[in-house]
């Protein structure tokens, strides 16, 4: 106890990626590695887990408005509002294999974004497939592209492939080239790659997202199987995914109730 | 080698090490893995009627000196918890199952479904300082202790443990209503009622402003009330409050308990801690001459 305090920093810059989803960097105290996540406190609102987009300096966080507390946090926040943020927590992606494949699905590129990067910085070629909904919401594309080849699939058809990422994988997977993959997006499209990888004895990693209190690993909200998604994840192996009870099936509620994901 | 095994109000424990109510306990899954871990028992989330969200975060706090939390109570439900129980004890967990509600008929009514579901004992949550007109009240009037373990003896046949508050003037005239009452053991302490400030926005953390606090911070709050409870009353005691290590459970055992119970250390040595505790507790006890647990309950009084 005492090194992960609360640490309230002011925000140095807020960057609109499309209509619905912003980036917001700050600098704080604390040494991240790609995958992991922070609490990030809205103040008078609520108290919600963040994968960091960017590792620093400075650090970065990239908010989906998806609830009361990101809609508020977009609306308020501009230079110099000052948010808490705890952390890091959770495990780290493995920079791991010869050649790899990140899966993204819309705002779960936060979540890989930073593990395309360390791929990349450590000489293991990576290409990556992202889905969204529209090509305006392609968050960070020119990033991944400094990494390695792109492979876009959009809901409308605006860009790439007309239809679902998971497809776009599944031919990327034929071949045989890759023998590390990486994913965070919704969590039937993560099942759908994650079972694809596992068929074809690729070795992938899937980042999880459940609804959190503590991130510390004491109150039992974020429940996976007999699993924590704070400390034993965010991020799962494939392997303990294929025998998993609740992935891409359960989710536990506000109360924790069992519930279909 | 000493012995750990020992038995408290008819209950046989492999160790006098329990998983404290609220800690990893929400689900069966993690409740069957701490004991799997080494705790000799674990006491369920305090479930009440109906499922409930608890309070909004911020909801838990690290200090320095220990562990702030309000998350209120969340809770599933009786009804949809006897999934959760019945996975921990079909693996082969012994579990206490604690309950909560808003007065004696409630609280009868959940412990009753609740052993029904095969635990070993229900835990009354008489004293969560963080949910709003849920056992607070109660905390603070003897004769409201008293009528609720009274209510819930006569609805359950294994024992019934009240969790006392340290968040009053004399803890141990409620320990001594709650055996008027009927209660076979006592667990002392709940949290204490605390708060935290972020000086750099003027404003409270919690979102609930009021929590809980836990951890090293309280074991002498912790130590004292069992004390004082063991002065007054005959049953055993379950003592909760800071313990981390075996060290701090030899001296909950000296103070009065018969059995601890640890939550907030798992932050620092994970599930792992009631191993740990138990071997250092087996150490001290073997390289002081102590061969069994129930030799060395109380043994500071009188000194």
């Amino acid at each position: 106890m005492g090194s992960r305090l609360t640490q309230v920093v002011p925000l140095e810059d807020v960057v609109v990626e499309c209509p619905h989803t912003r980036t917001y960097r700050f600098r704080a105290d604390m040494e991240p590695k790609p995958g992991q996540f922070l609490m990030l406190w809205i103040p008078r609102h609520d108290e919600v887990p963040m994968a960091y987009s960017y590792l620093g300096e400075p650090m970065g966080i990239t908010v989906r408005e998806y609830g009361d507390a990101t809609r508020a946090l977009a609306a308020e926040a501009q230079h110099g509002y000052r948010v808490g943020v705890r952390g890091p927590y959770g495990n780290a992606f493995a920079i791991e294999g010869s050649r790899a494949l990140a899966v993204a699905g819309g705002v779960g590129i936060a979540s890989v974004i930073a593990g395309i990067e360390a791929f990349a910085a450590k000489g293991i070629p990576i290409e990556t497939a992202f889905g969204a909904r529209t090509k305006e919401e392609l968050t960070f594309a020119d990033r991944v592209k400094a990494c390695g080849p792109l492979h876009v699939a959009t809901d409308d058809g605006s860009a790439g492939h007309h239809g679902f990422v998971s497809d776009v994988a599944a031919k990327l997977l034929d071949d045989g080239r890759f023998d590390m993959v990486i994913t965070c997006g919704p969590e039937v499209m993560m099942k759908k790659v994650v079972d694809l990888a596992n068929a074809k004895g690729v070795r992938v990693q899937a980042s999880l997202e459940r609804y959190m209190k503590c991130g510390i690993g004491i109150c039992d909200a974020c429940a996976f199987d007999d699993l924590l998604v704070c400390v034993d994840g965010p991020i799962f192996w494939g392997e303990r995914l294929a025998r998993s009870e609740d992935f891409g099936r359960w989710r536990r509620d506000i109360s924790g109730r069992r519930v279909k994901a | 080698m000493a012995g750990l095994g020992t038995e408290v109000a008819g209950i046989k424990l492999r160790n006098p090490t329990m998983l404290a109510s609220g800690f990893l306990d929400e689900t069966g899954g993690s409740m069957l893995r701490v004991y799997k871990a080494g705790a000799g028992a674990v006491v369920t989330k305090s479930v009440g009627p109906e499922p409930r969200a608890g309070n909004l975060n911020p909801t838990v706090v690290e200090l320095e000196v220990g562990l702030l939390n309000a998350v209120g109570l969340p809770n599933p439900g009786i009804v949809d918890y006897e999934h959760e129980v019945t996975h921990a004890l079909d693996g082969g967990a012994a579990v206490i199952g604690s309950v909560y509600g808003k007065d004696a008929d409630e609280f009868a009514a959940v412990a009753k479904r609740m052993a029904s579901y095969g635990v070993l004992a229900v835990e009354l949550n008489l004293s969560c300082p963080h949910a709003k007109g849920l056992g607070t009240e109660v905390a603070q009037v003897p004769e409201a202790v008293e009528e609720v373990t009274r209510a819930v003896k006569r609805a359950v046949r294994v024992p019934v443990i009240p969790k006392l508050s340290p968040n009053v003037a004399d803890i141990a005239s409620f320990a001594e209503a709650a055996v008027r009452g009927g209660a076979d053991a006592i667990t002392a302490i709940n949290t204490v009622k605390a708060m935290a400030i972020a000086p750099d926005l003027k404003m409270a953390v919690l979102k609930n402003t009021y929590g809980g606090l836990s951890g090293p911070a309280i074991k002498p709050v912790g130590l004292r009330s069992v004390w004082e409870i063991f002065e007054r009353v005959k049953v055993p005691i379950l003592g909760v409050g800071g313990i981390a290590n075996g060290r701090d459970a030899i001296e909950y055992l000296m103070a009065g308990a018969s059995a601890v119970q640890v939550g907030t250390a798992i932050l620092d040595r994970g599930t792992e801690v009631f191993a740990h505790i138990c071997r250092e507790m087996s150490d001290w006890m073997d390289a002081n001459g102590y061969a069994t647990v129930r030799e060395l309950v109380g043994v500071a009084h009188g000194k």
